[in-house]
């Protein structure tokens, strides 16, 4: 079977990738996962300098999904450079560096620090992480400022680069054909989406940031038509997420448009979900009397609807 | 290493509290005393998420080797419920063993464990492995009444000494189990050296760290955090910690912990 993708420039073995934030720096994991055997790992959002990220609590579960609000605890690019690339360059594994940055300068300055280092195959543009107020989201949520970033950081590197686009939007593909016309190489979505919960007894958010993201199987439907619908304007490969937890779901994203997939939420359940995943989309192959994930990508039949 | 555990018997201590052993030879082998496993009661995506447990004891087959471990539950929301009510023969999505250990003593040093409530939960294999290291052990054991206090004889049959405390005086002293420890250690020689460990309700540890530092003496706490994954890949677990006068920053209380040593941790801004 060939599962292989190629999102723009970047080719990956198969379309299995850890999602950020849900994956550690990929290092956490290797006693478990063989990070070679994973299309790639998007390790967690790093901004130029650490950050402490929230107090707890950060994370409450909801019906079929999780709130978190970490806020981007890290230890800025330069440490993950000198402390965790050695690791996984030696482990094989595919990095994908997911960016943060306050400003469009950050964001071109990571890149560039990012061009540099062996090992890196990818940038994703955290434009869209609803838990802090300084960046990231504040360009994701604006057409002129996604533009903006990626056509900045587009002419500060020769890595892929994929913007990852948030759901709190209206019309998510106008976002995603701004990030074509800047010169993305793929998008990825869904980030989380902006949520809440409270305590009725005590009247306080469940969460300290009082607001977080919400993930997990409760978002899938929704990530599913938002991929669909970026697949229907934009020619650019799509990284879907949101809710992955079985081949069966990687397929429904597959279907609707997706190139690659991210498993976030569903990593912390099962953290050995990957190697299910492979077996489930080449039995689904099979079955199916096909033999490449290419296949499958884009397929949706709608005659009659 | 994640094996699906058959669940081996069920004892129902009270109304909220019971003992789920598992058949997991391969995590109670690795096990080592303040350590925990990540549990997924059920299927299905409500709950969705695992829960850390601490391992209470590990369990030897015929052959004398480790052949599973138990889990000391008390029901308080959907996972615990579903723990509480889990059938013989059902098998749960074990995940361990995970975090970093007490550390062990020899002697002469002795040890005091301080537990309140489902914080007795790691004592059982520690006071096992202290007490076979020839550690002279007490433990200081609250709970709310007497109902609440489990497994005393166990404890008892180690040789290990006894302090109970129930707040509604029903066994043991009345009150809070951190004031016969207070007065203890007031009462006690410089020597031999004497490590403190504890776990249990935030105020009481708390006070365990604070009593410690008073009497120079060295405790390490064991953190029951919410947690999302238990491997680090998270970040949801977080404690603030403040080394050797170093600013303080958050860790992973999965990765660096749960067991920490008390002095490390800014105490204010633990959730009570
Ligand atoms: C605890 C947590 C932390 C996350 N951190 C990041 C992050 O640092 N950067 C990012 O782009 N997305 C982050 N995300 C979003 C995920 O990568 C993913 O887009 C989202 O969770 C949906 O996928 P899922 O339902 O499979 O989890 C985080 C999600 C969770 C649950």
């Amino acid at each position: 079977m060939d599962l292989s993708v190629s999102l723009g420039p970047l080719r990956l073995k198969n379309p299995l990738i850890a999602a950020s934030g849900c994956f550690g720096y990929g290092v956490e994991y290797a006693d478990l996962v063989d990070l070679s055997t994973l299309g790639a790992v998007a390790v967690k959002g790093l901004f130029l300098e650490p950050r402490e990220g929230h107090p707890p609590p950060r994370i409450v579960e909801t019906p079929s999904g999780m709130l978190n609000a970490i806020g981007l605890q890290g230890i800025g690019v330069r440490r993950f450079v000198a402390e965790m690339m050695p690791d996984l360059r030696r482990l094989g594994a595919t990095v994908i560096v997911n960016i943060c940055g306050s400003t469009r300068d950050e964001y071109v300055e990571l890149a560039r620090i990012l061009s540099d280092v062996e090992g890196v195959a990818a940038l994703e543009l955290n434009i869209s992480c609803p838990n802090i107020k300084e960046g990231g989201i504040q360009f994701g949520c604006s057409l002129t400022g996604t533009h903006g970033v990626v056509s900045a950081v587009r002419k500060a590197t020769a890595l892929p680069v994929i913007p990852k686009l948030t759901p709190n939007v209206t019309d998510v593909a106008a976002f995603a054909r701004a990030a074509e016309e800047a010169g993305a190489d793929a998008v990825s979505l869904v980030n989380t989406f902006l949520a809440m919960a409270i305590d009725v007894e005590t009247r306080r958010p469940k969460l300290s940031n009082v607001m977080g993201g919400l993930s997990g199987p409760a978002i899938r439907p929704i990530a599913v038509r938002m991929v669909y619908e970026c697949f229907q304007s934009t020619r650019l490969p799509i990284v879907g997420m949101g809710g992955i937890a079985s081949a069966a779901d990687a397929l429904e994203f597959a279907i609707a448009g997706a190139t690659a997939v991210q498993v976030g939420t569903a990593n912390f359940v099962d953290p050995l979900i990957w190697t299910k995943l492979r077996a489930g989309i080449e039995d689904y192959l099979g079955r199916h009397g096909l033999t490449r994930w290419m296949d499958v990508v884009g397929t949706l039949d709608t005659a009659g609807r | 290493m994640d094996v699906e555990a058959v669940v081996r018997s069920n004892t129902r201590l009270s109304d909220d509290y019971n003992v789920v052993a598992l058949d997991a030879p391969a995590v109670a082998e690795r096990a080592r005393p303040g350590q925990f496993v990540m549990i997924k009661p059920a299927r299905g995506t409500d709950p969705l998420l695992r829960r850390p447990f601490s391992i209470f004891e590990v369990v030897t087959g015929s052959d004398g080797r480790p052949a599973g471990l138990t889990l000391l539950n008390k029901r308080v929301g959907v996972g615990t419920t579903l723990l509480y009510e889990v059938e013989p023969g059902r098998r749960v999505a074990c995940l361990g063993p995970l975090g970093r250990p007490f550390t062990l003593v020899d002697p002469p040093a002795e040890a005091w464990m301080v537990a309140g409530g489902v914080g007795l939960a790691p004592f059982a294999t520690l006071a096992a492995a202290l007490r076979a290291r020839g550690v002279r052990a007490a433990l200081f054991y609250g709970g709310r009444r007497n109902a609440d206090l489990f497994f005393t004889d166990r404890f008892a049959r180690l040789g290990v000494d006894l302090t109970l405390a129930t707040e509604d005086g029903s066994r043991g002293r009345r009150g809070l189990v951190t004031a016969p420890l207070a007065e203890a250690l007031a009462a006690r020689p410089a020597a031999p050296p004497l490590a403190l460990y504890a776990c249990g309700p935030t105020p009481m540890m708390r006070e365990v760290a604070r009593l410690a530092a008073a009497h120079g003496r060295r405790a390490e706490v064991s953190l029951e955090q919410v947690m999302g994954c238990g491997l680090g890949g998270c970040y949801s677990c977080v404690v603030r910690i403040r080394r050797g006068g170093g600013t303080p920053h958050f860790v992973r209380s999965c990765v660096e912990g749960p067991v920490f040593d008390a002095g490390d941790i800014v105490w204010e801004e633990l959730a009570p």
